[in-house]
């Protein structure tokens, strides 16, 4: 199985032990993973401010670069989300990109429905708080939102569950936005750090010590509001939690 | 309504006031909570969003064969129906009826029709006296301001403001707080407001084509008591409030209650089949920009709303920027729809008040997929060259950075080196708007491209046949 790893252009940039923590539980569970290396971005900053013309000839590249994988992986629920979802207002019914929105699946939703990985082993023995990326849940559903009526799933509680030793905290506000929003966070900078802080701030009364999430993009945000303020809540994508639980049941005897 | 505020600049206001921003955040939500307990008691709550949404998109399809039908049916009633094409028609219609009548005293119920044609300014200034009898709407009318929230008009105020007002207003006691107290001090000055009034102008939630017949839903009683005790009743309805047939209103009334404010079913739902005997019953439906709503494929399915206000309860950005910072008559994500449409200029940054977290989309009752029609408008209004300049030119530069790999490798290096060797006050400037209450991310020596490359080689070199 030959998979195209997708690594959002932010990732790339400032968290490539999340890109390689990615790498490490694709191949741990048999996939081949191969990086094609003239990838940037996907094109969704540019969509989500209307420049859809702009954003056109990124979707158009990235339907170029990974069409011949037979999937494509990335640890983003709301760049796949942009792939899958919005690609279609840019390129229309375009074959190829057709075939490539079947084929293209966030980390956790790609491990428990393409891999159907059962359970992880290895320690994280730690009190961890999910933080719900809304696109992930919300537009790719791997996971059941608060709001919709029906049977109560989620993709990457079920894999963090699966680890000795974890704990999950349970918060007030379970699938409340963090705030991030692409440019929303600059553009609406004042609302957007007060719903940061008082995500934080819910996970801290929950008493979690980690703080995870399948978007690195909201826990970029978190992530500074914490710094900033002096808080000790430690900040992992569910990636680098998975890889590291992998690489432990390797050394195991 | 408008204001001259974005919606960044009047939300950034709110927030300064850290405790009430948090008060208002958390009165909201706990109506978002009261909603999901009702909801989730109910088995069919998915079934019952489709059937609503299937029957008002059917409805829309044929508008104009419903509006037909609901005409030839309520004036067989005996209800006189009148048609207005924008708010200045409505205005003048209600205004030519009452004041054939010599009516100078009106008891309104609650309506955001009337709200959105600014109906009462317009009769104050042709000497007509409207009290608005919804405790809410009457509140707000005291203060001079206009409501934030369609169904919980007052939200923003708390109970120690409506503890002075009344004091000023109607003589309760200095510092009293007590809600029964104080309603009840309201009960009886809207009484005598009621006994005074010439007509009765309520709104209407939905008009059923089928029968004629309209309803209006209620939780204090007011707009049957404002109707019933003056020969006169008005009802303004904008032109979406209709439903084919009776039996489609059980779908409707078990979701708009259930959905506003987490009750089972609002208190009064009042069914009213032509007018009361010896008395008269005037329609008036309204256009105002909802045909062209109608005929546009991005923006039609905003039609389908009942007004309920889910979608502002849910909404993070309205519960810490409160209602008054959209400048509209109707706020929140439905709001940011509509208001663009009449007027995309003035309210631009709406569409941007808003994280895509996609919440409304799920909770909203008849499945409007608000933030998808909030996402379609910022292309639109970026095509009509009404996106701001900063955005225009940060993501216009970074479109040409991103389409070329070596350009992207460049810019990345300089910025990732920028973060890591210029001194902190340089990097955490003014116009770093980000750094204002954030750290920025720590920039890695080597992006995630580079170590893969060299983990590629070390498996090369080691003769690692893991991928093959």
């Amino acid at each position: 199985m030959r998979v195209g790893l997708f690594i959002p252009c932010y990732v790339d940039q400032f968290y490539p032990q999340v890109g390689l923590a990615t790498v490490q539980v694709l191949e741990h569970f048999g996939a081949t993973v191969i990086y094609p290396a003239e990838q940037t971005c996907c094109g969704q900053p540019l969509a989500n401010v209307g420049l859809a013309d702009d954003a056109r000839p990124l979707a158009q590249r990235f339907v170029d670069l990974f069409s011949e994988y037979d999937y494509v992986v990335g640890p983003s629920g709301s760049c796949i989300s942009m792939v899958r979802n919005h690609y279609a207002d840019l390129l229309g019914e375009e074959p190829r990109y057709l075939e490539l929105q079947r084929k293209t699946y966030e980390l956790c939703e790609f491990l428990v429905d393409v891999l159907q990985v059962p359970e992880i082993a290895g320690r994280f023995p730690y009190r961890v708080g999910i933080h719900q990326g809304c696109h992930g849940l919300r537009e790719l559903r791997t996971g059941s939102s608060s709001e919709i009526v029906g049977a109560s799933f989620n993709k990457t509680r079920k894999l963090l569950e699966s680890l000795k030793g974890i704990q999950l905290t349970p918060l007030e506000r379970p699938d409340e936005c963090c705030g991030f929003g692409g440019t929303f966070a600059v553009a609406e900078e004042a609302v957007s750090c007060m719903m940061g802080r008082d995500r934080i701030l819910d996970h801290l009364q929950s008493g979690a010590e980690v703080l995870t999430s399948g978007d690195m993009s909201c826990l970029m945000h978190l992530e500074g509001l914490i710094r900033r303020d002096g808080q000790s809540l430690r900040v992992m994508h569910v990636a680098e939690i998975l890889a590291d639980c992998c690489a432990q049941s390797k050394t195991l005897p | 309504m408008t204001t001259h505020l974005d919606h960044p600049t009047a939300a950034k206001e709110f927030v300064a006031n850290d405790e009430r921003a948090h008060w208002h955040d958390q009165a909201l939500w706990f109506v978002r909570k009261k909603r999901d307990r009702v909801a989730h008691a109910l088995p069919e709550w998915e079934a019952l969003r489709e059937q609503a949404s299937r029957i008002k998109l059917h409805t829309m399809s044929r508008l104009a064969q419903y509006l037909e039908e609901f005409e030839r049916q309520a004036t067989q009633l005996g209800a006189v129906v009148h048609w207005a094409t924008n708010a200045a028609e409505h205005n003048q219609i209600v205004l030519r009826l009452l004041t054939e009548r010599g009516v100078r005293h009106v008891a309104k119920s609650k309506s955001m029709l009337t709200e959105e044609c600014g109906l009462n300014h317009f009769l104050e200034r042709h000497g007509i006296e409207v009290v608005d009898t919804d405790l809410g709407e009457w509140i707000v009318q005291q203060r001079r301001e206009h409501p934030s929230h369609i169904v919980l008009p007052a939200i923003h105020i708390k109970k120690e403001e409506v503890g002075q007002l009344f004091h000023e207003r109607l003589g309760t006691t200095a510092g009293a707080t007590d809600p029964q107290y104080l309603t009840e001090a309201a009960r009886q000055h809207l009484r005598q407001e009621f006994l005074r009034a010439g007509a009765g102008i309520t709104g209407v939630n939905f008009a059923i084509a089928e029968t004629g017949g309209i309803v209006v839903c209620t939780n204090e009683g007011n707009a049957d008591l404002g109707v019933s005790l003056p020969k006169l009743h008005i009802a303004c309805l904008g032109i979406e409030k209709l439903i084919p047939r009776a039996a489609d209103l059980g779908v409707f009334l078990r979701l708009l209650a259930r959905s506003a404010t987490g009750q089972p079913i609002t208190t009064y739902s009042s069914h009213f089949h032509g007018p009361r005997a010896g008395g008269e019953l005037h329609i008036v439906l309204v256009d105002n920009g909802r045909s062209e709503l109608l005929a546009s494929d991005d923006f039609r399915r905003s039609l389908n709303c009942i007004r309920c206000g889910a979608c502002m309860n849910t909404c993070p950005v309205y519960r810490r920027s409160g209602g008054h910072s959209y400048g509209v008559t109707v706020p929140g994500p439905i709001g940011s729809i509509i208001n663009p449409f009449a007027d995309p200029a003035a309210h631009s940054s709406l569409p941007g008040a808003c994280s895509l977290c996609g919440s409304c989309t799920d909770v909203c009752p008849v499945k409007i997929d608000l933030h998808h029609q909030l996402y379609v408008w910022r292309r639109r209004l970026a095509e009509k060259g009404l996106l701001s300049w900063s955005k225009r030119i940060s993501m216009k530069l970074a479109g040409a950075v991103l389409r070329n790999p070596t350009l992207y490798r460049i810019a990345g290096w300089f910025g990732r080196n920028s973060l890591r060797f210029l001194p902190r006050w340089l990097v955490y400037n003014p116009l770093n708007i980000w750094g204002r209450q954030r750290e920025l991310p720590v920039p890695p020596a080597q992006t995630f491209r580079e170590l893969y490359q060299i983990d590629m080689e070390n498996k090369n070199s080691l003769g690692d046949n893991s991928h093959g």
